[in-house]
């Protein structure tokens, strides 16, 4: 391992996609994480990359198909209110297989909300914000470092599967400063990229990136092809954190910085003899089903925190298949669940 | 026996499904012989819009992408800019480009993007069965402006090139005609020229093309050709808008 060093979460994922080898960014400012865009608009020039401040993010994106079509490794990044703008030609790379990262640091919604930090963008991101069957990996990373491990890790499934890969944060994740060790250097997949427009060359026929297919035979077979990347991608690329989950009285399903919390929770509540186990969903899709059907008939019940009106509890409903009672609890518009009302709810169940 | 008159290899052999008497096809021989007469073939990555070209990937030999409606000049930057020796153009609608599109294209041209567009104007959305579009002339009938045009309630047709050429990104802003020999001719040495300036990376360059829409005008292709030149010119003066004097 490199050097460590303070930065700021934002900085971090435009620093990891430079390291991860991506010379092309497309975005538009929005709030709580410009400070990407502003890192790339220092770095792109020195590293002889790309940075556009595109017309919108629906432009964003669209440059971000351009640039993947044409075999860069390309990003874009916005908040919850652009997201929604880029979903146009998240579905359309999705059809044409093309692989990008695209960054989420969520805002509380809907509508234009607030700037403070939300998970109210799950249902979006994970059961297909734009039109169709289609799916993304969908990472949730809940530290600094690991939003820098993630965010190469992106590159390489974008890369070998030719999928979209979304790295999902909230304000407070972009915002926070937190020390980092960066590798000496990346391991970088080295995709066969010989489908991408690139010019003939006059050299082989011409390459084609489309995503309309006018034949419904054909059109069934291409969705069939792509359900089975999606359950090879479901097979090998799920991650999860399983924490204290062994004997635990209650076990608590939470993402990014929430499961930071629960980990603060875990200790208070040991003390009262409660122990509580955590299952931290990594890949938000492929949803880590596994290991809630694992653990399913370990505690007395399960408990999805959230910073939304409950959106991942369905995903544990499902995994925990009616085994054992999940409960909910849940802030939003920016509001931070806090230890405290953490622990009343987890008293509460196991009465 | 000499050829004399075949096939551009930039163009495929494959029958384009096009509308008898529609000129969206001649276009696309022009720019294939553009394509052939620059040697670029090889180098070249067109964009294809939505709208009767959709599927416009398959009748070109180049590398071709498709773009969703209206973002074609938004697609077209990404790939130039990571294959900035590469030649690249889309190929639009009057609906794709100056209506959905109207902000990609926009900025594409302010942004002096080194791509050439191609853009059809056939004064009515094609595809989806003769709506009217930002270009419909005022008082033409459509399927969606039954009663005519009216600039009370639908606004005036948008004049494009007039528009893109007050930008300084846009180099090149050229009209050209279908409706005859001499204007097909000048039309190919307007695209011909376009490329050039692309391939001079000087900036943005537009030719846009009066087309006709025989299908949807609900008028047979000869007088269709007469309704280019007596009706459309008036309201779309063909000419150099900007880069004539350019040294390509
Ligand atoms: C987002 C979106 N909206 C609407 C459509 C439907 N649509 C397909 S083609 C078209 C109009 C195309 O007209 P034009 O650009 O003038 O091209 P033409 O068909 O006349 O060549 C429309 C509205 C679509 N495919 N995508
Ligand atoms: S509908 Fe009009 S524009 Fe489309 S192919 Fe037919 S004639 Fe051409």
């Amino acid at each position: 391992m490199g050097e460590k060093i303070l930065m700021k979460g934002n900085e971090v994922i435009a620093e990891a996609a430079l390291r991860a080898g991506c010379r092309h960014y497309f975005g538009y400012p929005i709030t709580p994480q410009t400070e990407i865009a502003h890192y790339f608009a220092k770095k792109m020039p020195q590293y002889g990359g790309t940075f556009i401040q595109a017309e919108s993010e629906v432009a964003a994106m669209n440059m971000v198909y351009g640039a993947a079509s044409a075999g860069a490794r390309v990003m874009t990044s916005s908040s919850s209110p652009g997201i929604s703008l880029k979903q146009e030609a998240i579905s359309y790379a999705a059809c044409a297989e093309l692989p990008a990262v695209i960054v989420n640091i969520m805002r509380a919604g809907p509508g234009l909300g607030g700037i403070l930090a939300a998970q109210s963008d799950y249902f979006q991101a994970t059961k297909g914000g734009g039109h169709g069957d289609y799916r993304m990996v969908v990472l949730a990373p809940s530290s600094v470092q690991e939003l820098y491990e993630l965010v190469v890790d992106a590159f390489n499934i974008a890369d070998k599967y030719r999928t979209l890969c979304m790295i999902v944060g909230d304000g407070m994740l972009g915002q926070m400063m937190e020390a980092v060790e960066f590798r000496d250097k990346e391991d970088i997949y080295q995709a066969d990229k010989s489908w991408a427009v690139t010019g003939t060359g006059m050299e082989r026929d011409h390459n084609i990136i489309t995503s309309i297919y006018i034949d419904p035979e054909v059109l069934e077979k291409h969705n069939l092809k792509l359900q089975e990347k999606y359950r090879k991608i479901a097979e090998n690329e799920t991650r999860v954190e399983v924490f204290n989950c062994e004997g635990a009285d209650i076990i608590v399903a939470a993402y990014g910085t929430v499961a930071r919390i629960i980990k603060n929770v875990i200790k208070t509540a040991e003390k009262e003899g409660i122990k509580v186990g955590l299952i931290r969903p990594i890949t938000l899709w492929p949803f880590p089903t596994a290991e809630f059907e694992k653990y399913a008939d370990v505690p007395q019940a399960f408990l999805s925190v959230e910073m939304s009106a409950g959106q991942m509890v369905e995903d544990v409903r499902l995994a925990v298949n009616g085994k054992r009672p999940v409960y909910f609890h849940g802030r939003m518009g920016g509001m931070i669940p806090t230890q405290k009302e953490i622990l009343e709810k987890i008293r509460e169940i196991l009465k | 026996m000499a050829i004399v008159f075949q096939r551009p290899h930039a163009l495929r052999e494959t029958q384009m499904h096009y509308c008898p008497g529609c000129t969206h096809g001649i276009v696309h021989r022009l720019i294939a012989e553009v394509i052939d007469e620059l040697g670029v073939e090889g180098r070249t990555i067109g964009v294809s819009p939505v709208g009767c070209a959709y599927n416009n990937y398959l009748y070109f030999n180049c590398d071709m992408v498709q773009a969703a409606h209206g973002r074609a000049p938004a697609v077209a930057t990404g790939i130039k800019r990571v294959h900035p020796d590469n030649v690249v153009f889309t190929y639009q609608g009057d609906g794709d480009l100056a209506a959905i599109g109207t902000a990609e294209i926009i900025h594409a041209a302010n942004r002096g993007e080194k791509i050439t567009t191609i853009f059809i104007n056939n004064a009515i959305y094609g595809m989806t069965s003769g709506q009217m579009a930002p270009t419909t002339l005022v008082g033409q009938v459509t399927t969606t402006s039954p009663f005519g045009r009216k600039p009370e309630l639908h606004g005036y047709p948008l004049n494009v090139c007039e528009m893109l050429s007050t930008l300084k990104g846009a180099v090149y802003v050229e009209r050209v005609s279908m409706h005859d020999i001499k204007n097909i001719k000048n039309a190919k040495n307007a695209i011909k020229k376009a490329f050039k300036v692309q391939m001079a990376g000087l900036g943005f360059s537009i030719v846009e093309v009066l087309s006709s829409c025989p299908t949807n005008w609900g008028i047979d292709p000869v007088n269709a050709l007469k309704w280019i030149e007596e009706k459309m010119i008036p309201q779309y003066p063909l000419g150099n808008f900007k880069g004539k004097d350019l040294e390509v």
